[in-house]
């Protein structure tokens, strides 16, 4: 079996970010990018799929601009088997352009699974996965903890509110992976240089017929209100009366 | 106009973020109708039949709507949505799991945990861990929308109830089955909603619950962890607070041992006082906090617990 993982580009999870002067969008200037690490899971999930033997190839592919070929190279340097980049020439893409792009590479690669992140940390839309599933009127299983092939289903153990719950999915199918998936193996500095070398294949966005106009005006982009820091206490005694003070003890 | 609320319920109550988002769909000056799809949902129906603002409960009751799954409930939407305008939710596991699949199926956009609504289009919503805002503006003839619950007030009790209409289900999407569940069962109040909120990090190590149980039990709150303290499996999943947890606003949140990392803050720094717990004086969480106490948990969380009793 074919899997495709699907992987992006974003501001590193450690890095703060601000918005640019004249709030029109996010300073990403000279920003630390990496993978997406909900992406890096699925990554990792599909090679450990691989290593169980009941995936054959694994084709990652990312979309937009020309700087997103650096999460495929992460991802070749964890192992997997091609990747593939849609161009799209700088437009900010959003959830639902994603979700017909994907459509567009599934019809012609024919996975019989795929994986994505459930969100992605710059924008925390989550919802990608379930839209690529909406389209190609595949079943769908999102926030996996846990992902198990037997025959033509996929077992998805997922998180909900409250605990978790189990459901099956006659292949072929979208799961989007949660942090409990897996941890992503470390990708060693040797194959980082390796997946600088190999191959990543281009499909142009404008060729696949796929509808990837912005849906959605951003119109502003502010930091929110900051708290103030408040006073230390010396002892929980302290505490106690401070808290008893200001009436949230009932 | 009018706005399709997606109900979130265990099949006898329906949740309370569910009375905010009808709060939030206020926005839109529109008829509200609530959705309530499960299997023996009668009373459900009656609790969101009971709120201010709705004009109607649409009730899709099958056997094999027990436990929702995404295509179902989708295609349940989808047959409806040529009356609405807009297509709201609280911004829960079921919504997240199913309006994207909803607007993938009538080809629209979709807004995600919003936070302030300037009807009829316009939306601010968090971004990159909740570091920053953005007001953003749908274009779409149908606007799919999900909202951060702690960020809108609950619909009140109306005076009197609405009407119920109960529609076929669908058939079941015989591709998706549903196999089991396991859920915490916990007599504490649900996390997303609780008054007060006790959380704990990592370093509680083996001794999370036998150290926080009791202090979230004398303040009747729910316990919270940090995605560190899952990950080490001292705490469960669903306790999680964060930017890819639970997002709380309780009126006491206590954090103990806990760094405050960004993605933590995301799910808590809404809360009306924040106490902070820390052995580090220049922990991040202090940064946030009303009332910072600089000791050891080990300590401080039982003598809290007990200064409590008195
Ligand atoms: C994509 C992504 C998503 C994430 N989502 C979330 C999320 O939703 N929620 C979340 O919480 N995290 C999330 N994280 C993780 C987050 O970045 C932090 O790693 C995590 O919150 C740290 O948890 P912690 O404070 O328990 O642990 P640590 O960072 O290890 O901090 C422990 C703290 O406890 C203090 N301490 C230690 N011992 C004692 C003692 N005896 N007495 C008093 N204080 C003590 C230390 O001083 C320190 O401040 C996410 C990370 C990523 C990359």
């Amino acid at each position: 079996m074919k899997v495709l993982v699907a992987v992006k580009r974003v501001v590193d999870h450690n890095v703060p970010v601000r918005a640019k002067p004249d709030g029109s969008d996010v300073e990403l200037d000279g920003v630390r990018m990496n993978i997406n690490p909900f992406d890096e899971i699925a990554v990792e999930e599909a090679l450990r799929l691989k290593e169980k033997g009941v995936v054959t190839e694994i084709v990652a592919v990312s979309l937009g601009s020309a700087a997103s070929p650096e999460a495929l190279r992460h991802a070749l340097a964890m192992g997997v088997d091609r990747a593939l980049v849609v161009e799209t020439g700088g437009v900010f893409l959003q959830p639902l352009a994603v979700a017909k792009l994907l459509k567009a590479v599934v019809e012609c690669e024919q996975p019989g699974l795929v994986l994505v992140g459930k969100q992605a940390i710059d924008n925390d839309a989550g919802q990608a996965g379930q839209m690529l599933a909406a389209l190609l009127d595949w079943p769908q299983a999102t926030f996996a903890s846990e992902l198990k092939v037997e025959g033509n289903e996929a077992v998805v153990t997922r998180e909900v509110d409250g605990g978790v719950e189990t459901i099956a999915l006659t292949l072929p199918a979208v799961v989007t992976c949660d942090l409990r998936l897996n941890a992503p193996r470390f990708v060693k500095l040797p194959n980082l240089m390796m997946a600088k070398k190999k191959p990543i294949e281009t499909l142009a966005g404008s060729e696949t017929g796929a509808d990837f106009a912005p849906r959605i005006k951003r119109l502003k982009v502010a930091a929110p209100a900051q708290r103030k820091a408040g006073i230390k206490v010396g002892s929980v005694a302290e505490l106690v009366e401070k808290l008893r003070a200001s009436g949230v003890l009932s | 106009m009018s706005v399709l609320i997606l109900a979130d319920h265990d099949g006898r109550q329906l949740k309370a973020a569910t009375r905010r988002a009808i709060g939030a769909a206020k926005a839109w000056s529109a008829p509200i109708h609530v959705l309530v799809v499960g299997s023996a949902t009668a009373s459900v129906a009656e609790q969101a039949a009971k709120l201010d603002g709705v004009a109607k409960v649409l009730r899709v009751d099958a056997a094999h709507l027990a436990h929702p799954l995404a295509a179902d409930v989708a295609n349940i939407i989808k047959s409806l949505a040529g009356d609405f305008q807009v297509i709201l939710a609280p911004h829960t596991t079921l919504a997240k799991d199913v309006l994207p699949r909803v607007a993938g199926l009538l080809d629209v956009a979709m807004i995600a945990d919003a936070v302030e609504i300037t009807a009829p289009s316009t939306y601010v919503r968090p971004i990159y861990a909740g570091n920053l805002l953005a007001t953003v503006e749908s274009s779409d003839a149908i606007q799919v929308v999900t909202v951060r619950a702690t960020s809108f007030p609950a619909a009140a009790e109306a005076a009197s109830a609405a009407a119920i209409e109960s529609l076929a289900a669908p058939a079941a999407d015989t591709r998706v089955r549903w196999v089991s569940e396991s859920r915490n069962a916990s007599d504490r109040p649900e996390l997303a909603s609780a008054r007060v909120v006790v959380a704990g990090g990592r370093s509680f190590g083996e001794r999370f619950e036998e150290l926080l149980g009791p202090l979230a039990d004398k303040l009747g709150g729910a316990i919270g962890a940090t995605r560190a303290a899952v990950d080490a499996g001292f705490a469960p999943n669903e306790q999680q607070v964060g930017q890819t947890g639970t997002v709380v606003a309780p009126e006491l949140y206590i954090a103990a041992g806990i760094s405050g990392a960004q993605q933590h803050l995301a799910g808590m720094k809404d809360s009306q006082v924040i106490v902070a717990i820390n052995h580090d004086p220049d922990a991040a969480i202090f940064q946030v906090a009303d009332f910072g106490l600089v000791a050891d948990l080990f300590d401080a969380v039982p003598q809290l617990t007990k200064a409590l009793e008195q």
